[in-house]
């Protein structure tokens, strides 16, 4: 099997396992940055600048208000992607946002929103089931699959269904009495919107014995995960979706598998550094279309540009691109998650891509990019291996103007996939 | 009205070369799309199905609601209509408030409503059955929607056939050697003077370039032949604003927007466009939670979309309604439904026999609390392939003899 070269299988460690490197990053040797990356993270994130939820008098102003929340907590967590120095932290509690798509369409509070986010960053790299215990009584969790609704007599199996689905074991290794079984064993929970929290109510809960996957008890959430997750497939199946995003779309051979998920029953961290040793992360044919997220952060971190620092309307130019690109943090599409791979690389989407490119680079110190070769310039400065001679002959038509050549060389395709 | 002309759709579906390669196809490039499009151009009395789908799982009892039934009461007393409440259609059932354009067409003989539609063993999985109904395939796994077998079938390589007017390509759409064409919404604004050029370079190809970058390339060349024509072909939508409205349904993923891309549909029929298969989609159909106000103002949506697109082009084409499942028959506690099976499927346009098909399912004989299916769902797909695209059924649903020939007039 080709192999990267080592420059090259740093830069990948970066894009995959972070959002892409930052100046001087690719200096360092893999082992040092393996190391580095997956670190637990050892600051608390600042004061989220979202505020609690409000009793609703006003209605439009309660709209309008929690519309400008939103915007901020988008910027905010955004703003943490860029600056992070553990971004595998931040890499991981997206990479949990798109596992356990959750959208603000429905759940209305940012605050909530937030609080779920903060959940996933901190018990991101950790075990996957206290994580997976936190989330299926998230608050927000509870209100986007109407967990909220779910009481003894009457139960609601939107939570149920997608818990043994999408988030714990896959389609396949279970069946339609689980789900209805799993259900009854999720009743009660409920959602204090004021206080930001849920809480079981007795009364609401189906105390009687549910027969699950086979396992007859009078199973309550918390029993009902650690069954689920006892079940050898539920970690080959959350390794199947961590390898999908951060290696390839072609699932890992079973010796792969099998080394990955002895590391995840360890905890995520330990995953992602078994991941990063596999061969096939350092398959050159294992490329990855960057997420519109991940590319506009990568983007940002490589050229020091903080989107903390934008006024209002410059936010909002990013806000309604990545709405253009089809990912807005806080809003997937479905529970499914977002979309991978070619999905993104629609003609519909470059006109925004370029927009995005050229606010980034209107407000980056391009300075350094040099007047002898800034087309080699550029590409050091993003992180790019190396440029095709198609790409070095476009950007040469550019190469005297550093705010559009750096535009036209963030839509390079070298750069929009990960190579 | 803005028409569109051939020429201009031709340029259109420069949009369509990466949609091909997204299933491994022959690579098609843009000398080809025009010399085979202008080469069998459509003639006018050729049909065109127009598939709408509904995701989410949209409730069919309260679509097409038995009101009068003592059980539909009994089982979601909060949820049901009343019978005065309904658009009344006869055999005790009636149409949801929401859709007074359909009970017209209805009146006129003009739609016809598929009753207890579904399949054997039915998954309440959203994206499982829903890849059952695109793919027609219940009991295994196939990596080729039905429309894309079709496509494979008949299209000759050529993915103008069939054209999806949403950002992504539904996988109904996608055959094993030729995907259909997209065409996205939104307008095209290129940059302009040298990072124009600039850019433009960067759609070539690349020597030794890998596949998803080669893409990457490919669909910029795209951009540049299809943008000038696509701006006033596809127009403006508009900024939607996220925050406009309350989705009790949207978890489960689609678009909205429906009237728009309808629109776009009906002036590429009437121009003659290549394409005899067109797919659109209303998302957000499912309704756990407080069902009645979201699914009424997505019929609602719905009616408001189709009933002006039928009686637009409805001497032209045929339109197929469906969803991935009906609703479970007892409302639970939240004043909605959880995932279920059968519902009814809606067919309008050209030759379509007005009225009902199939048997409406029970209420009080239900299997585990769902309704049991009466038509299967590959019978209406059958007669659509004779009846609308001129395939015999055999080759795209090899292992399926039904048919449902009474769904259209002799």
């Amino acid at each position: 099997m080709a192999q990267l070269t080592e420059h090259a299988a740093v830069r990948r460690l970066y894009d995959r396992l972070g959002f892409g490197p930052r100046e001087g990053d690719l200096d360092r040797g893999f082992d040092a940055v393996l190391d580095a990356l997956p670190a637990p993270t050892a600051e608390d994130p600042p004061p989220p600048p979202v505020g609690a939820p409000r009793p609703t008098g006003d209605k439009r102003e309660a709209n309008r208000q929690r519309a400008a929340d939103e915007r901020a907590l988008v910027v905010w967590w955004l703003d943490r992607m860029v600056t992070a120095d553990a971004a595998a932290t931040e890499r991981i509690t997206w990479f949990w946002h798109g596992h356990f798509a959750t959208s603000e369409q429905k759940v209305r509070s940012p605050a909530l929103m937030l609080a779920q986010n903060r959940l996933f960053r901190r018990l991101g790299l950790g075990p996957f089931g206290p994580l997976a215990q936190a989330v299926v009584v998230d608050p927000a969790m509870l209100l986007w699959l109407d967990g909220d609704d779910n009481r003894a007599g009457s139960p609601n199996e939107n939570l149920a269904r997608e818990f043994l689905e999408l988030f714990a074991l896959g389609i396949g290794h279970y069946d339609e009495h689980d789900v209805r079984e799993a259900a009854r064993a999720l009743t009660g929970w409920k959602v204090v919107r004021g206080a930001g929290r849920a809480e079981p109510v007795a009364k609401r809960h189906d105390g009687g014995a549910k027969t699950i996957l086979g396992d007859s008890r009078p199973h309550t959430a918390a029993s009902l995960v650690d069954l689920v997750l006892s079940r050898p497939e539920s970690a080959d199946f959350v390794v199947g979706r961590l390898w999908f995003r951060m290696v390839s779309a072609a699932p890992p051979a079973p010796d792969a598998v099998e080394r990955v998920v002895a590391a995840f029953r360890v905890d995520t961290r330990s995953a992602l550094r078994a991941i990063a040793a596999e061969p096939a992360f350092l398959d050159p044919a294992n490329a990855l279309v960057k997420q519109p997220v991940e590319w506009l952060v990568g983007l940002m971190r490589a050229l020091g540009v903080r989107p903390a620092e934008f006024d209002e309307q410059v936010a909002g130019r990013l806000g309604r691109g990545l709405r253009a690109l089809g990912q807005v943090p806080f809003r997937p599409p479905s529970v499914g998650g977002w979309p991978s791979g070619g999905a993104w690389l629609t003609t519909a989407a470059w006109p925004a891509r370029l927009d995005l490119a050229r606010l980034v680079a209107d407000r980056a110190d391009l300075a350094g990019l040099g007047r002898a070769d800034p087309v080699e310039g550029v590409r050091r400065r993003l992180g790019v291996d190396a440029w095709s001679e198609r790409t070095r002959s476009a950007l040469a038509r550019v190469a005297d103007d550093p705010a559009e050549l750096t535009t036209a060389a963030a839509c390079a395709p070298e750069y929009v996939v990960s190579g | 009205m803005d028409r569109v002309t051939r020429r201009r759709f031709l340029t259109l579906s420069g949009v369509t070369a990466a949609g091909a390669l997204a299933v491994g196809a022959t690579r098609v490039s843009w000398q080809d799309l025009m010399g085979a499009a202008a080469e069998r151009p459509l003639a006018p009395d050729r049909g065109v199905l127009v598939v709408v789908t509904l995701y989410g799982g949209n409730d069919g009892l309260n679509t097409v609601v038995p009101a009068a039934d003592r059980a539909y009461q009994d089982a979601r007393p909060d949820l049901a209509y009343r019978p005065e409440d309904v658009l009344d259609l006869g055999d005790g059932l009636g149409l949801n408030p929401g859709m007074a354009g359909l009970k017209s067409l209805w009146d006129e003989g003009g739609l016809a409503v598929v009753r207890g539609v579904g399949y054997p063993s039915p998954d309440r999985s959203h994206f499982r059955s829903m890849a059952i109904w695109q793919t027609a395939s219940p009991r295994t796994s196939v990596p080729s929607g039905w429309l894309g077998r079709w496509l494979d079938a008949t299209a000759d390589g050529d993915p103008l056939r069939a054209l999806s007017v949403e950002p992504l390509l539904p996988p109904m759409l996608a055959g094993e050697s030729t995907a259909a064409a997209s065409l996205p919404l939104s307008g095209l604004h290129l940059p302009s003077g040298r990072l124009r050029d600039a850019f433009a370079e960067l759609g070539g190809e690349a020597a030794g370039e890998g596949t998803w970058q080669a893409r990457a390339a490919r669909s910029i060349t795209d951009l540049y032949r299809a943008s000038a024509e696509l701006r006033d072909a596809a127009r403006e939508s508009g900024e939607d604003d996220p925050d406009a409205r309350r989705d009790k349904g949207s978890s489960a993923g689609g678009n909205t927007g429906l009237a728009t891309q309808l629109d776009v549909v009906a002036r590429l029929i009437e121009a003659g466009a290549p394409p005899r298969v067109y797919s659109v989609s209303l998302g957000g159909f499912d309704t756990h939670a407080d069902e009645r106000v979201t699914q009424q103002r997505l019929l609602t949506e719905l009616d408001g979309a189709l009933t002006p697109f039928t009686r637009r082009v409805g001497q032209r084409a045929v339109v197929l309604v469906y969803s991935e499942f009906g609703r479970r028959v007892r409302a639970n506690s939240g004043d909605g439904t959880d995932h279920g099976t059968a519902g009814p499927v809606f067919l309008l346009g050209r030759g379509v026999n007005g009225g009902f098909h199939g048997a409406q399912p029970s209420l009080t004989d239900l299997d585990d609390g769902d309704l049991k299916a009466t038509t299967d769902f590959r019978d209406v797909y059958a007669t659509l392939l004779d009846r609308v695209l001129g395939t015999d059924p055999g080759r795209v649903l090899p292992d399926h003899a039904g048919r449902l020939d009474a769904a259209f007039r002799v």
